[in-house]
């Protein structure tokens, strides 16, 4: 399944990733052969296969109990590129405009 | 051309739990910034989320409640987008196969409710929160705090079965009654407990195909609701009865400045590429757990005020609001028991109701003070005739401050109810032989003397006799002189 540049553009987009003009063919036959690689399963014959259980026993719910396993505000803010007064320091939520 | 509105509505309800929605943070409000984090909420690489089991609990007692068909094995899916107040850039939440399906909610009074369809309930995670942007010199930011990010959030939304802003606010009101009556959420909107987006387009009256829509986002108020949409659907109707046609947008509505501004337009419409939540397993609702939740429902609101109807008489507006709050209705059935159910309706939802207003305080804290039995032994004196109704709101008034049954309280304040007729029968006869001439024109067919002389009792007995006892008294005695028979003689000295 060949995918094109401009699907290429688009995903990066939406992953919001930066792409230079000159990658996009490279990235374009990397993706491709990916799926092609996907696609190989879909030539498997699977009739009679129960679908793949995802639930062990040890997956059951978590019991609801604070675990007492949180950061501090000093390891929470210590990985964010900006922080101010406790809080984590982020480019303006952009507000409305008339309609 | 005339059109008409067709609305549906996509409800938040923030979950009442200990824990987060996948992992072991307080679910608290109110704690200092970012402190209430882990690396599962922050979504840090290697972090492994686990679903919180009364999430999941009371994810099922709002389905069921609701009539929702309960699905035995739901999906989560992560829903992909950017924006600051997510962590993970990723939402985890429920896609193509919800927990629940289908229902309906009733509102409106007992007897009389609609029941608005439903499209599907499931559970997901909130976001953090951001401030609106702060501006340093020619910088501006916003300040994240992710205390919020993944607090359990149940989503439910609605068919487009609204036509006018006023049901989505009836709507509304009932959902918020509803979660508080099975004590799911506590939901306040004015904290974001309860938040409200709105769908909204216009087609002309009586057309079978949907106009192009709106969403109108974080209506955070039932008032906001109701005039936000009152104000989107001005906006449209305008532009199409002018020929214009409406861009399918989203926009935020300002309640304080009745203002829409559009967030975002079709251009930049979101792309979630939803897959399922490689990190959690199918999640399983077995016959067990589906039957302790459906064991665990209380009787539901609308059920509640049907049996009050028909096991008390009262009118249905008076069983609705009575079922307004579960705690209410406990309290006015626990009175009933003990004292004539209709009266006791009534003090329930005038003097009960008066007080919570004017006190701020909850039924809880006011049944703490004056717990049902203590209300319901006044109101049977009072159905009793003991003690006349004024004296009664006095003795209610003693009631909220001290201690003390209704006699204790009375001697206490030196008070004596003179309900009885053996109480009054002296002051009657006293009255009636200190105004000869208003006697004579009561026998000559006069009514308004009669009442002259139920005052005069009144006053003597200094407002604690009960009018109506007084009244009665007055009239036997006249039916008894009427007769020909002898006035018995007033005893000496009085009460």
């Amino acid at each position: 399944m060949a995918i094109q540049r401009d699907e290429v553009r688009r995903i990066a987009g939406l992953a919001r990733l930066e792409i230079r003009e000159e990658e996009l063919d490279r990235i374009a036959a990397e993706l491709s052969s990916v799926l092609d690689y996907a696609g190989a399963l879909k030539r498997l014959d699977l009739a009679g296969c129960e679908p793949l259980s995802f639930a062990p026993p040890a997956a059951a719910l978590r019991a609801d109990e604070p675990d007492g396993r949180c950061l501090t505000a000093e390891q929470a803010l210590a990985m964010a590129p900006e922080a101010e007064g406790g809080f984590f320091l982020v480019p303006p939520v952009i507000e409305g405009q008339d309609p | 051309m005339a059109h008409e509105a067709v609305i549906g509505l996509e409800c938040h309800i923030q979950l009442r739990t200990r824990g987060k929605m996948f992992c072991g943070c307080p679910a608290e409000f109110g704690a200092p910034p970012d402190t209430n984090v882990c690396p599962v909420c922050l979504g840090l690489p290697g972090a492994l989320p686990r679903a919180n089991r009364a999430a999941v609990e009371a994810a099922l007692r709002l389905g069921l409640a609701l009539g929702c068909a309960i699905r035995e094995e739901s999906v989560f899916a992560r829903k992909h987008y950017f924006y600051p107040d997510s962590p993970k850039n990723y939402q985890i939440t429920q896609y193509d196969r919800p927990l629940c399906a289908g229902g309906s909610l009733p509102v409106g009074e007992a007897g009389g409710e609609r029941r608005y369809d439903l499209e599907r309930l499931h559970l997901e995670e909130d976001t953090g929160k951001s401030s609106h942007p702060v501006r340093a010199g020619d910088r501006a930011f916003s300040l994240v705090d992710f205390n919020r990010a993944g607090v359990p959030l149940l989503e439910l939304v609605t068919q487009p079965v609204f036509r006018e802003p006023a049901e989505c606010a009836a709507f509304l009101a009932a959902l918020r009654r509803l979660v508080r009556w099975l004590g799911v959420s506590d939901g306040d909107m004015e904290k974001g407990q309860l938040r409200c987006d709105a769908n909204v387009s216009l087609r002309p009256a009586g057309a079978a195909a949907l106009g192009v829509k709106t969403e109108l986002k974080n209506l955070n108020s039932i008032r906001g609701v109701e005039r936000g949409l009152a104000a989107e659907i001005a906006r449209q109707r305008l532009l199409l009865e002018g020929g214009g046609v409406v861009g399918q947008a989203t926009l935020s509505y300002d309640v304080e400045h009745d203002r829409l501004a559009v967030m975002r337009s079709k251009e930049d419409a979101h792309d979630y590429r939803y897959f399922p939540e490689p990190d959690l397993p199918v999640l399983r609702v077995v016959g067990a757990v589906l039957e302790a939740a459906r064991a665990g429902l209380p009787e539901l609101p609308w059920t509640r005020a049907a049996r009050l109807v028909g096991r008390y008489g009262l009118s249905a507006h008076d069983a609705s609001v009575l079922c307004e709050q579960r705690e209410l209705a406990d309290y006015y059935e626990a009175c009933a028991a003990v004292a004539d159910e209709r009266l006791a309706a009534n003090w329930v939802m005038t003097e009960v109701l008066r007080v919570l207003h004017e006190r701020a305080g909850s039924i809880g804290e006011f049944a703490a003070r004056v717990p049902a039995v203590r209300l319901g032994g006044l109101v049977a004196r009072v159905a009793a005739k003991e003690i006349p109704g004024p004296l009664a709101k006095q003795v209610f008034g003693w009631m909220l401050d001290e201690e003390g049954g209704v006699d204790e309280l009375l001697a206490r304040h030196g008070v004596r109810a003179m309900g009885a007729a053996t109480d009054l029968r002296p002051l009657v006869l006293e009255v009636l032989g200190e105004h000869a001439a208003a006697v004579a024109q009561v026998l000559a067919g006069s009514s308004r003397t009669l009442d002259f002389l139920v005052g005069q009792v009144m006053k003597k007995s200094r407002g604690q006799a009960a009018p109506q006892v007084v009244r009665e008294l007055l009239e036997t005695e006249f039916a008894r002189r009427a007769a020909g028979e002898s006035p018995p003689r007033a005893p000496r000295g009085g009460p």
